[in-house]
């Protein structure tokens, strides 16, 4: 994965509460076994003007030109809940987001970014608010900066605001960590948990099936 | 040693090593894997050609794109369903993990069948990429939805790298009315503390009114902690637990059975222990829910009105109410009652079970769905399809004008299959309202089995008090 270090992009205000993992891409757009080929079925139920077509419908944020090329996502509480899908994170990377701001975030679509090199950023409404409002004031040239290093949100004439992150999610998408080799790397701590483990009749290994 | 919560027993008897910054690897004793999003987990192992770490852990059964129509097969209504069935087929063979396939008896939704076959165990933690693993937590057991590479992880290391969600104690306290379910329970708690209201939270129910939860209801009751925004739900386990896990196919037998009995005695609350958070509901005040806007929060009783979203004090959810308002095509201050519907669904791992199936069949009985409403039930394993066919619940919901299925998720959701008609009003026994979650600009409207079945027979929203009060 795409290491993150620190952005310079356009954002889109899209401040709506509860935005779901099927309304940031429904499951009818889930067509192949694939990562790949799911940034066109992006917010597809707002984006486009009726269910199988694909005509623009020019009411939706993304599809206005002043939000051309917009990397970061700037949104409501409780973004990403529901399905564990994460086509919804791989659709948002493909389109082209590298950073999510919300006031809080579904726990599994969070963790869905996070390895998939996407940076979920938790702000303050109000914060996301101010942002917001001065981001749609002339959105190509009020771009924001992400820093990750520093953890620092902010654009030339608007406050910077520090956000938190886990260390070891930091570390993952600064250096585009694959997790599984990470982890893999104790190996030894795995198998003396596996060993010291008294629960017997947890091991389905030596578990024969009623029949 | 200082008292602990049962989540607290559950993370901490897992704990393989920590890593700082409180995040924990923790042990995974149980992967579940579906044809929606385990495929995708078991090809991106075998693109990296990396082992799993013990294929026996792994189970994975067909439920979310296969049809439920009566002979069914690989193909699907589904545009490209069938690649996804035998991805996962040929996928799950190569991996050397437990596959319940289209035609067997185990088959079922995942949460419907990992209980049936007592994969679920108290003390255990379990995973699968799918947000409604938490109804596995009705069994003492640490179960929570993840993604598919979390998933991934957990095949090739057997742990997962997890920071530890804080606690939350949800006390329903005294008895439940006649006539409300677990499903009204959960859903007067979203209504109530939002669908927010459990973020970053691990809860436990506990009360007098969760111990008298049956176990099919206390799945019902987990199944939608995530629809509250929760890391996962939990029941502490007891009798009940037991009695319903003795004897099924995966249950530890004969010696390592007593054992467990006796490791599953601590897998409690210490009296004393410390919750982060602590919610109680006096279970008299609720009576039974339905959902009137996109949200699982936006939730109300059956026999009130709709809310004004103008009274509301939040600006952000006032907004969303009115969204909702106009998606759903009601109107602020009048009542859900009596609005006509177009469908009616009973099905999903939230109400499918035999128990479910049983309590709408009561209502269904001897009655006919009013005209025009297309009505669906959809038993939640292959097992439950049997056993209801062995008491003839099936006649009841045919006789009734009720299609009866094979089990699978089915039209829970619309992955480009079947699905009900544009701007449909449907009312259903499911988990999720969200915008055209059931269907194009499908109006979702989520209740238990019960009223479902009362209003597919009166043609429109409806109690079961009014089914059973009228002439019908």
């Amino acid at each position: 994965m795409e290491p993150f270090k620190k952005i310079t992009a356009v954002g889109v205000p899209l401040l709506r509460i509860n935005v779901d993992t099927d309304c940031i891409i429904p499951s009818r757009e889930m067509k192949k076994v694939s990562k790949v080929g799911l940034g066109e079925g992006l917010f597809a139920g707002w984006r486009y003007k009726d269910t199988s077509g694909r005509e623009p419908d020019p009411d939706f944020i993304l599809n206005d030109d002043r939000y051309s090329d917009a990397q970061i996502l700037l949104s409501g509480v409780n973004f990403g809940c529901g399905s564990s899908r994460e086509h919804a994170v791989w659709a948002l990377v493909e389109y082209g987001f590298k950073a999510i701001l919300a006031p809080s975030f579904g726990g599994i679509f969070y963790n869905n970014c996070t390895r998939n090199g996407l940076l979920p950023i938790i702000l303050a409404e109000e914060d996301i608010a101010l942002l917001a409002g001065w981001v749609a004031e002339n959105p190509q040239e009020n771009r924001l900066v992400i820093d990750l290093v520093r953890q620092i949100v902010s654009g030339p004439e608007v406050v910077a605001f520090h956000f938190d992150i886990s260390p070891q999610d930091k570390d993952m998408l600064l250096n585009g960590f694959d997790m599984i080799d990470v982890t893999l790397q104790r190996e030894n701590e795995i198998t003396a948990f596996e060993q010291q483990d008294r629960r017997i009749w947890a091991n389905l290994g030596e578990t024969q099936l009623i029949s | 040693m200082s008292p602990q919560t049962l989540f607290d027993k559950l993370w901490d008897s897992h704990v393989v090593s920590s890593l700082g910054d409180g995040v924990d690897l923790l042990y995974i004793d149980r992967i579940f894997l579906h044809e929606r999003t385990g495929s995708i987990a078991l090809k991106g192992l075998q693109e990296k050609k990396r082992p799993l770490r013990h294929p026996e852990n792994v189970f994975c059964t067909i439920d979310h794109i296969v049809d439920t129509l009566p002979g069914r097969g690989d193909e699907t209504l589904m545009t490209g369903g069938k690649d996804f069935i035998q991805s996962t087929r040929a996928s799950a063979r190569d991996a050397g993990i437990t596959f319940f396939d289209i035609g067997d008896t185990e088959q079922g939704i995942v949460h419907v069948i990992s209980p049936e076959q007592a994969i679920v165990l108290p003390g255990l933690t379990v995973i699968c990429p799918d947000s409604h693993t938490c109804t596995q937590g009705a069994f003492g057991a640490l179960a929570f939805g993840v993604g598919s590479t979390e998933a991934e992880h957990a095949m090739a290391t057997g742990c997962l790298r997890l920071e530890k969600p804080k606690t939350l104690q949800i006390s329903f306290e005294g008895q439940l009315s006649e006539g409300v379910t677990a499903k009204d329970m959960i859903l007067y708690l979203i209504g109530k503390y939002s669908a927010a209201g459990g973020s970053g939270y691990s809860v436990e129910f506990c009360g007098d009114a969760v111990s008298a939860l049956d176990m099919e209801a206390r799945m019902t009751l987990c199944n939608m902690a995530v629809e509250f925004g929760a890391f996962t739900g939990m029941v502490a386990p007891d009798e009940k637990t037991s009695a319903y896990l003795e004897g099924r196919p995966y249950a530890p037998k004969g010696a390592d059975w007593t054992r467990a009995l006796c490791d599953w005695q601590d897998l409690e609350s210490d009296e004393k222990a410390n919750f982060d958070k602590k919610i109680a509901i006096d279970a008299a005040n609720i009576s039974p829910m339905i959902t009137w806007g996109t949200s699982p929060g936006q939730a109300m009783a059956l026999d009130g009105l709709v809310p004004d979203s103008v009274k509301m004090s939040d600006p952000h959810a006032q907004q969303a109410a009115e969204k909702a308002l106009a998606y759903m095509n009601i109107h602020p201050d009048r009542p859900l009652s009596g609005l006509a519907i177009d469908g009616a669904f009973i099905g999903s791992c939230t109400n499918s079970r035999l128990s479910d199936l049983r309590r709408a069949g009561e209502i269904l009985k001897g009655r006919k769905v009013a005209e025009g409403v297309r009505a669906i039930c959809v038993p939640g394993s292959s097992a439950v399809k049997r056993q209801a066919e062995a008491e003839g619940l099936d006649r009841v919901f045919t006789d009734a004008g009720f299609e009866w299925r094979e089990s699978g998720c089915s039209m829970c959701f619309y992955a480009g299959g079947e699905s009900f008609g544009l701007e449909q009003r449907v009312v259903t026994s499911t988990n999720r309202n969200f915008e055209s979650r059931q269907g194009p600009r499908v109006r979702s409207h989520l209740a238990s089995p019960e009223t479902v079945a009362a209003s597919a027979i009166m043609g429109h929203i409806a109690s079961p008090k009014e089914v059973k009060d009228g002439a019908l």
